[in-house]
């Protein structure tokens, strides 16, 4: 399963880094974020459930980028 | 301007009035000291609190903290040293103007790009019972509704026109700037606008599943295949900070100790300076952002002119190419048949083909329908009777009383008819009337108006070879080729062996860095089109296979785009290179300047900074590529 969130994050480096982050949570199987357009590309595993993984990936993302925010549900 | 940037600016301004203001105070020491601290909270507190956050998170090497640490040294150095604060402030103050710009050039180009991509309308015009058009949401329409679009209106979902007639502006799509003509029975896209006519359009797609949106969603996910540059930028940015870091600790500590243990003044307070300075040049924001940046303008401006790359890296790859391998037709011939020569015996060509046009009045073959189109006034008062189709060989019919037979060599052998052969090449259409032999037409594929142009300018930008690939016989194949300037043709090939041609190629290249573009039409070619280096489908428009299978989609099928798309990604490319280079050159000058003591803290928020400023100035510069037209070059 494929998901696109929109997000909001300042700077391209804190892009780069959130992407990082993303791609270290459980149940994301691979995550990409276009900086210019502002969006996250989200594959999950088979079977989990994309809100509450998202939540992690937030959750995480904010560690690095403490005003990063990720638009799900 | 966003909220956030507007608050920013205030920061900006009142920081820089307060210190103004203070340079005519006289003070010292500890009142000196707090009088100054006022600013620097003012304008670094956000960075002071996230590089506190960042060691809390264990991410300490983030450009925050290295402000931080580099502007509290400089303040600690002040208080022993000269009780200069404004060193420390005016760094923070340029570092946040230097953030400021960044944000407000990203968003700037961001929105200028998005409105060159405004190609999904946000409603649609629905017709209600009591014949009042009302406005409702185009995710809403389902497949086989009526929508009405008004001139001057987008068209916001695919279908087929029922009523109007009108020209429409498909420019914001194809970069064709001639209106196209449209009628009951055609086709029409979403994205393109209605200029003069009321048109009632039956839907055949939804909304989501439209050309418009399609093209939005493979422009948005464009970002996300990231070339070599970007990784490469990424990786330098993981490896870059730290190193600096290490190498300001070092520059703080061992000349020092060095210089203790020799005997001499070991001058710590200049070597902390020094090590500061370094810090503050760590930042490798103008590489991460200029990079990217580049390359979303890069894909923008492509697609202003009807093409588009499915990823940076494609771009980057499309910029390399040395080898273009054409498919022959549909690509760079038009894929259908019209009359090339008419060579009759006795009778004047125009009787010869008006002849030959009635006979083939009912008939749907590819040459029938190429003669009709050359005799466009087909149906006039001449008797038609008894028409008979000789499988095979062609069709035979009786024309106010006289038979005319219209066919290949067989059909005149068979009626023991003396043909004559042609010079021409492509297919001959022979003529007989009552068994008399009345000379032939020749039809053919012919070239597309601006394939030549095309092989031109990609033979001026550095193209070292082109070939063609075609199941036509080889005296076909080889006139085409010739007419067109190709340096290869390979002929009589079954579209499996296209894929091993390509292969052959591949296998032939010169080095690594070098690429190989296949274009196509998308038909019967997606194999090759994975295959190849880089593949380019043309004319893609609404073909979902091709649009799945191609790396870049030229969005009408004008040859002379793939030009156009080498030209733009090489420009690109070069800028994205001028960037990487300005920007690292600069930042090492200043680092070696930095550790040798020939640059301060404020030459080195100038450089970074000001190499941000100048990188995206730079990037933004591919929005506005400029193309050459077909015309100009042959």
């Amino acid at each position: 399963m494929k998901k696109t969130y929109k997000i909001e994050v300042d700077c391209a480096n804190c892009a780069a880094k959130m992407e990082d982050a993303a791609n270290k949570v459980n149940g994301v199987k691979a995550a990409s974020v276009n900086f210019m357009a502002l969006k996250m590309k989200v594959e999950f595993e088979d079977g989990v459930e994309s809100n509450e993984v998202m939540k992690n990936v937030l959750a995480d993302c904010r560690k690095i980028e403490p005003d990063c925010e990720i638009f799900f549900e | 301007m966003n909220e956030k940037q507007k608050q920013n600016l205030i920061r900006i301004i009142i920081t820089s009035i307060i210190m103004i203001a203070l340079s005519f105070v006289e003070a010292d020491g500890m009142f000196r000291f707090l009088l100054y601290i006022i600013p620097y909270f003012i304008i670094g507190h956000d960075i002071l609190l996230k590089a506190a956050k960042g060691i809390k998170n264990r991410q300490p090497f983030d450009e925050n903290l290295l402000m931080a640490i580099a502007t509290i040294g400089a303040l600690v150095l002040a208080l022993y040293r000269s009780g200069d604060y404004v060193e420390a402030i005016a760094v923070m103050l340029f570092y946040q103007i230097g953030e400021w710009f960044q944000s407000y050039a990203v968003g700037k180009s961001r929105k200028d790009i998005a409105d060159l991509m405004d190609i999904a309308s946000d409603y649609a015009n629905i017709e209600e019972e009591d014949g009042q058009l009302v406005e409702v949401d185009p995710d809403d329409v389902e497949i086989g509704s009526v929508i009405v679009v008004k001139p001057g209106e987008r068209v916001p979902i695919d279908g087929i026109v029922m009523e109007g007639h009108s020209t429409l502006n498909t420019a914001a799509l194809t970069g064709e700037s001639l209106p196209r003509e449209v009628e009951p029975g055609k086709e029409i896209i979403s994205g393109s606008i209605n200029l003069t006519g009321l048109l009632k359009v039956r839907t055949t797609k939804e909304f989501g599943e439209s050309t418009a949106s399609k093209i939005l969603e493979l422009i948005e996910d464009a970002g996300s295949r990231k070339s070599k540059s970007e990784e490469f930028i990424t990786k330098f940015a993981r490896v870059y900070t730290p190193i600096v870091v290490w190498a300001a600790i070092a520059l703080a500590v061992v000349p020092s100790v060095v210089l203790t243990v020799m005997g001499s003044e070991p001058m710590w307070g200049e070597w902390l300076y020094r090590a500061l300075t370094f810090l503050i040049i760590s930042c490798p924001c103008a590489l991460v952002i200029s990079i990217p940046l580049s390359f979303f303008a890069g894909l923008g401006a492509a697609s202003r002119h009807g093409i588009l790359v499915k990823g940076s890296n494609y771009m980057e790859t499309l910029s390399e190419t040395k080898t273009v391998v054409f498919d022959k037709t549909g690509t760079l011939t038009k894929g259908t048949f019209s009359v090339v020569a008419i060579h009759p015996e006795k009778l004047d060509e125009n009787q010869l083909l008006h002849l030959a046009a009635h006979v083939e009045r009912y008939s749907s073959h590819p040459i029938a329908l190429s003669l009709l189109e050359a005799y466009p006034n087909e149906k006039d008062d001449c008797l038609i009777e008894n028409t008979e189709e000789i499988a095979g060989r062609g069709i035979k019919a009786l024309i106010n009383g006289d038979t005319v037979c219209v066919g290949n060599a067989r059909m005149m052998e068979d009626l023991g008819i003396n043909w004559k052969p042609c010079e021409h090449s492509g297919t001959i259409v022979h003529v007989a009337i009552n068994g008399e032999y009345e000379g032939h037409i020749v039809v053919a594929d012919t070239p597309k108006p601006h394939s030549r142009a095309a092989i031109k300018a990609l033979k001026a930008q550095g193209i070292r070879e082109t070939v063609m690939l075609t199941g036509d016989a080889k005296a076909v194949a080889d006139v085409v080729a010739a007419e067109l300037g190709l340096d290869q043709v390979r002929s009589d090939l079954l579209p499996q062996d296209k894929v091993s041609e390509v292969e052959k190629l591949l296998a032939g290249k010169r080095s690594e860095d070098e690429a190989l573009a296949f274009v196509g039409d998308g038909i019967n070619d997606a194999p090759v089109l994975s295959r190849a280096d880089i593949g380019i489908a043309m004319g893609a428009m609404g073909s979902d296979a091709a649009i799945e299978a191609a790396d870049v989609v030229l969005m009408d099928d004008d040859p002379f785009k793939i030009a156009t798309a080498i030209r733009v990604s090489r420009k690109c490319l070069r800028i994205v290179k001028e960037n990487i280079w300005f920007a690292i050159g600069i930042k090492v000058l200043v680092l070696v300047a930095g550790a040798l003591g020939f640059a301060s803290m404020w030459a080195a928020i100038f450089a970074d900074v000001g190499v941000a400023v100048l990188a995206i100035l730079n990037a933004m510069r591919c929005m506005y590529i400029k193309v050459q037209q077909p015309e100009t070059v042959s």
